[in-house]
């Protein structure tokens, strides 16, 4: 009968309904002392080692005292609701937060232990190192050859034909697309697939071999069998590339990661094994989220 | 209280009223398109009815007796004899030979059918064959231009008729006779202004506007999109840099008029450059078209995904290799799309030109970017102010060469940005 009053009313309420969880867990929030990681943030064979960051968007402190190892040849997966700025923290990684004016980063990153934002430092060659694939796929409106074939060509990685040519098939190959694209690598790329699309950015990150890939969100635009490909893509290429991945999907984490770690409202939560993380989280915020009580 | 059925009443009540507003707006546009495309026909019409005339001439062609001593000449190959010959008298005897009855005393009639240049057209063929003196020669001459008034309007009441009855008379009779003919104006592409209509062309009107254009295009595309890519990728955001873009703006709303007033004030008087000359033309139109083209630029920069802008900076491509590689080839069609629309104002761009003395009665075609020209609106401004009848015709014919002009460059901007979108 009352159809119409029940339905605004749900409407109004729908904005409260988000804050009411989290009001709940007001108790569980004042556990979260600042700086302080339970579980095993800090690795022996460190690639990343990351003190004490905090990241400023003019005023607002987006990231709170965070410090995290990151391993050699590791999977890493950043979980949490949305807001909680882990895709922040990822771009600190490869400093891709330079180009917001107002964005600051303090604390100590290192990478092997240099200074990411050492001012001396040249951004160029640090992304060089650390590649990154997007939450969307966006190749560049070129043919298949030259998206690949581009950061080989501007860092000067091939002087003949035939050495860029290389690279070109091996990133394919390792990306799994080539044999799906080989007959026409001078087709343009925006022709592709959303799922051939992403793995053909991978193929483009690790084209200058980088030592890390930073993913963010890789496969939140593709449906589960593009999906299912990235995600073995993934697995292969832990082998020989530190690998950070944010994602939304708890089921990505835990099949593609070594480690999990749990972000919250700008907090580093909990870091740990990925399968104690989903088995027996340590944090009563973690277990809320992976539980699916918010997020 | 609703119950669900009043409620879906409700809806097909309101459904009925959306869907008629729909049709109204639709029409409401239709009505507009239509308003828009019937001027455009109206104005089209108007110019081609006056002006397809102007691509017309009339001619007469004469069996010239070269008799020496009516010219008193007996030497055609020197220079002095040339210059004091009658090259009058020849044409007026052929067309006399031509009109039986007519007498020594129509003689002043019979020579104001023939234009007053067809002597010079004689003198410079006898001087590129001096053989031909003591010959007889057929030979093709424009014709007066109140006989090419009356030829082409001569049943129209607008046009005032300046031949007399018998004068009207004989031109009815030479143009059964075919002698009096009329064939594509190729005068008309092949002078300058003049002040005889029949002789007046805008061939000088045109190279004017190409070597203005010429400048213009050299200096207001590479400034417009260097400021435009500084002012969007690599500048501060800052009190000033706003202030730099607020001005833009601004100065994309000024009335050119005062683009020519600066031109005057700044490149004439203080820089001592002629007056007149594209040079000045194309500096002055640079100013005018700037705004345009960094305003259209930096909107084109903008549009470019950032999705782009990050996929290049991820794989450690530089500020500049960012710009370059990626930026500017994806804006580069709307860049050259601003370019050419600013280019196409600039080309019908009559108001600041007046003022750095472009308006000048210029006979010559110029020959470089110092010599003194105009440019095709300005020649149409300078006819269709004329008081002669016969200039209006060829104001016309001059603003469908315009119309051309600005036509083919719109076709050529959309020509590019097809071919570099198929690019990718």
């Amino acid at each position: 009968m009352n159809t119409l009053n029940t339905t605004v009313t749900s409407e109004a309420e729908m904005p409260e309904e988000n804050v009411v969880p989290v009001q709940e867990e007001k108790p569980a929030e004042t556990v979260i002392e600042e700086g302080k990681t339970v579980g095993r943030p800090f690795a022996d064979d460190a690639k990343f080692k990351l003190r004490n960051v905090e990241v400023f968007y003019g005023q607002d402190r987006a990231i709170k005292n965070i410090s995290l190892d990151i391993g050699r040849n590791e999977v890493i997966a950043f979980i949490g609701p949305s807001g909680c700025g882990k895709s922040t923290f990822l771009r600190c990684l490869n400093r891709m937060n330079d180009s917001i004016d107002i964005c600051r980063v303090k604390g100590s990153l290192n990478l092997d232990d240099q200074d990411i934002y050492d001012p001396k430092r040249d951004v160029v060659e640090l992304r060089a190192r650390v590649g990154m694939v997007f939450q969307k796929p966006n190749p560049f409106p070129k043919s298949i050859y030259d998206n690949v074939a581009y950061g080989p060509r501007i860092h000067g990685l091939a002087n003949r034909k035939s050495d860029l040519d290389d690279i070109v098939e091996n990133s394919l190959r390792k990306a799994g697309l080539w044999d799906e694209v080989k007959d026409r690598l001078d087709a343009t790329a925006t022709g592709m697939s959303g799922g051939q699309q992403q793995r053909l950015c991978i193929a483009r990150a690790i084209a200058v071999s980088p030592e890390v890939v930073l993913m963010d969100e890789p496969c939140s635009a593709l449906d589960p069998i593009a999906t299912a490909k990235v995600e073995e893509l993934i697995a292969e290429l832990s082998e020989s590339y530190t690998i950070v991945i944010v994602t939304h999907s708890m089921q990505q984490a835990a099949r593609v990661s070594h480690r999990t770690a749990y972000f919250h409202l700008g907090h580093l939560v909990e870091v740990n094994e990925t399968n104690k993380v989903f088995t027996s989280p340590e944090h009563e915020l973690t277990e809320s989220y992976i539980t699916g009580r918010f997020g | 209280m609703t119950d669900q059925r009043s409620q879906a009443e409700i809806v097909r009540q309101s459904l009925k009223r959306r869907y008629r507003k729909e049709r109204r707006f639709r029409a409401y546009g239709i009505l507009a398109i239509a308003i828009a495309l019937s001027a455009l026909v109206i104005l089209f019409a108007d110019i081609i009815g006056k002006g397809y005339s102007g691509f017309v001439k009339t001619t007469v062609t004469l069996d010239v007796q070269l008799d020496g001593e009516m010219m008193y000449i007996d030497d055609a190959t020197d220079e002095r004899q040339l210059k004091m010959a009658d090259f009058v008298e020849p044409l007026i005897q052929a067309l006399m030979k031509e009109i039986p009855g007519a007498t020594e005393e129509d003689r002043d009639a019979v020579r104001d059918l023939i234009n007053p240049y067809a002597s010079v057209t004689l003198r410079d063929a006898l001087q590129a064959n001096p053989d031909w003196l003591g010959t007889t020669q057929t030979m093709t001459f424009l014709t007066h231009t109140d006989v090419d008034v009356y030829v082409k309007h001569g049943d129209d009441d607008a046009y005032s008729i300046k031949l007399t009855e018998e004068q009207q008379a004989w031109v009815d009779r030479l143009l059964e006779q075919g002698l009096i003919d009329t064939s594509f104006n190729d005068v008309f592409f092949s002078n300058g202004d003049s002040r005889d209509p029949s002789k007046a062309g805008v061939l000088g009107a045109i190279v004017g506007s190409l070597l203005t254009m010429f400048v213009t295009l050299v200096l207001s595309f590479p400034i417009g999109v260097a400021a435009a890519i500084y002012l969007e990728e690599f500048a501060p955001q800052n009190k000033f840099t706003d202030f730099i873009e607020v001005n833009i703006n601004n100065l994309a709303a000024v009335p050119s008029i005062i683009f020519g007033l600066l031109g005057l004030a700044v490149f004439i008087n203080l820089f001592g450059m002629p007056r007149s000359v594209p040079v000045v033309g194309g500096l002055v139109l640079t100013l005018m078209t700037l705004p345009t083209i960094i305003i259209s630029s930096r909107a084109a920069i903008k549009s470019v995904p950032p999705s782009i802008r990050e996929a290049a900076e991820g794989i450690g491509a530089s500020k500049m290799q960012v710009v370059l590689h990626h930026v500017l080839p994806l804006a580069m069609p709307g860049m050259l799309t601003g370019s050419i629309i600013g280019m196409a104002q600039a080309l019908g761009e009559t108001a600041p030109l007046l003022l750095i003395g472009m308006v000048a009665f210029i006979v010559d075609v110029p020959d470089g970017f110092f010599d003194s020209a105009t440019v095709l609106p300005v020649q149409v401004f300078l006819w269709a102010g004329s008081p002669e009848l016969a200039f209006i015709e060829r104001a016309s014919a001059a603003i469908m060469v315009l119309l051309a002009f600005l036509i083919s460059m719109n076709a050529l901007a959309i020509w590019l940005r097809k071919r570099l979108e198929r690019r990718w």
